[in-house]
């Protein structure tokens, strides 16, 4: 018996790929525009209007203070109520970008603030503009802190996008749900959805990883 | 959308509300203990000199990092019985959360553990102390005050994974939220309440996080 449903599984496979290109195409959209926009937020966080920074730190706590599957359920539910009707893979795109935004806004604010303040003021003398110190003294110097845990991020990020396979999504874990039902072995189905997931995850976690050996080795010899 | 609001309703299921969110209480609780001691005993493992043993901690500890909850989650719901072992969802879910949190426990544990420099252990050594001796005053005060911050940021994170088993039908806070949703039809209603519920075990974790930040640097400064 084993064997047959080993060959069924088999069988199958171009279904898992299937599953498998929606998960990398929502989580890769989520990302790209999860970044842009938690970059964005990341820089007003740190920036001088109160307003702001209070607006965005109390959204981003909300987020962080509530399951995914309920935001997704939020937006997929809620949203139709006032007038937003969506399917199932923008809502699954919107609820995940907005995650990625908020975990990363945290993650730039941090870097950004460990920019010693000297060279901020040492840009204001030296009469650079503001966008001008940003550009050009700031954020090269905040990525070395960034970019490792931004790395680490979207290990998780690519992980929390199984979550959307319960609005029926049909990602990869979906379609191990759904395969399970014919072949009924969890172990083997499951297994195989794993090791899907591993294949991308584990390459950016030692990325992650060799990332931040990386800058802090720059970081000591300067 | 607020003159819609229906606070009637949610008042009718406060008495489910109130059950659900101790059953999310107590599920949390369990997986955090046996989260714990797994993050323990699989630090010890990794920290092991036999190789063998490293290792086989070191590819739990990986394989729990490189793939999502939900996938684990199904692994056991559906692999278990297929093995021909029978236990009710609800010791499913704890043994998927136990056994996702403790790989990251044992990670928070060993980052802690080796961030006390070799040579405080050499001195209490030195100093006469004995193995218990140099656990109780030097390594763990130390290695606790460093890792209580991410010990309970993972306990926050465990807490909201637990909306994960309303999946496999777990009557927790997510599916009181979707009860609501499918026996009335109010998404808003039933979600956002589930999420101001989450929301109160957030910030108290939070709060508790920051107190024991300060209360912990106030006695490191004497």
């Amino acid at each position: 018996m084993w064997g047959f449903y080993f060959n069924e599984l088999v069988r199958s496979l171009p279904f898992f790929m299937k599953g498998l290109w929606m998960t990398v195409a929502v989580s890769g959209l989520s990302l790209i525009m999860g970044t842009i926009i938690g970059f964005i937020w990341g820089i007003m966080r740190t920036s001088k209007n109160k307003v702001l920074r209070y607006l965005i730190g109390a959204w981003v706590d909300l987020i962080r203070g509530t399951p995914f599957l309920v935001q997704v359920f939020i937006v997929f539910f809620i949203l139709p109520g006032i007038g937003i009707e969506l399917e199932a893979f923008p809502a699954a795109v919107i609820a995940l970008t907005n995650l990625a935004a908020c975990f990363i806004c945290e993650i730039v604010a941090g870097g950004i603030l460990a920019v010693s303040s000297g060279q901020r003021e040492a840009a204001t003398a030296s009469g650079l503009s503001a966008y001008q110190q940003l550009r050009y003294i700031i954020l090269p110097q905040a990525l070395r802190t960034i970019l490792p845990p931004l790395v680490g991020q979207y290990v998780l990020l690519v992980k929390d996008s199984s979550v959307v396979s319960a609005i029926g999504v049909v990602d990869v874990t979906r379609v191990g749900w759904l395969t399970v039902q014919r072949i009924p072995e969890g172990i083997m189905v499951f297994g195989l959805v794993g090791i899907l997931y591993f294949v991308i995850c584990y390459p950016l976690i030692n990325l992650s990883n060799a990332l931040e050996r990386r800058m802090t080795v720059v970081a000591t010899k300067l | 959308m607020l003159e819609a609001f229906n606070f009637r309703v949610i008042l009718e299921y406060m008495p489910l509300y109130l059950q659900c969110f101790l059953a999310t209480l107590w599920l949390s609780a369990l997986s955090l203990l046996g989260a714990l001691l797994v993050g323990i005993i699989a630090c010890a493992m990794r920290l092991s000199k036999s190789r063998t043993v490293s290792s086989i901690a070191g590819a739990y500890i990986e394989i729990i990092r490189s793939t999502p909850l939900l996938a684990q989650l199904y692994f056991f719901y559906f692999g278990l019985p297929s093995l021909g072992i029978m236990m009710p969802e609800w010791a499913t879910g704890i043994i998927a959360l136990t056994l996702n949190s403790g790989a990251y426990y044992a990670e928070i544990v060993r980052s802690g553990i080796q961030a006390i420099p070799n040579g405080q252990i050499e001195a209490g050594i030195a100093s006469g102390l004995n193995y218990f001796q140099r656990m109780r005053y030097i390594i763990l005060p130390q290695a606790l005050g460093m890792t209580i911050r991410p010990m309970l940021g993972q306990a926050i994170v465990l807490v909201k994974d637990s909306s994960l088993l309303s999946l496999i039908s777990i009557v927790e806070l997510t599916r009181a939220g979707q009860l609501l949703t499918s026996d009335r039809f109010m998404p808003a209603e039933g979600f956002l309440t589930t999420a101001a519920f989450y929301l109160i075990i957030y910030y108290m974790l939070k709060g508790f996080s920051s107190w024991s930040e300060k209360r912990l640097i106030f006695r490191e400064a004497h």
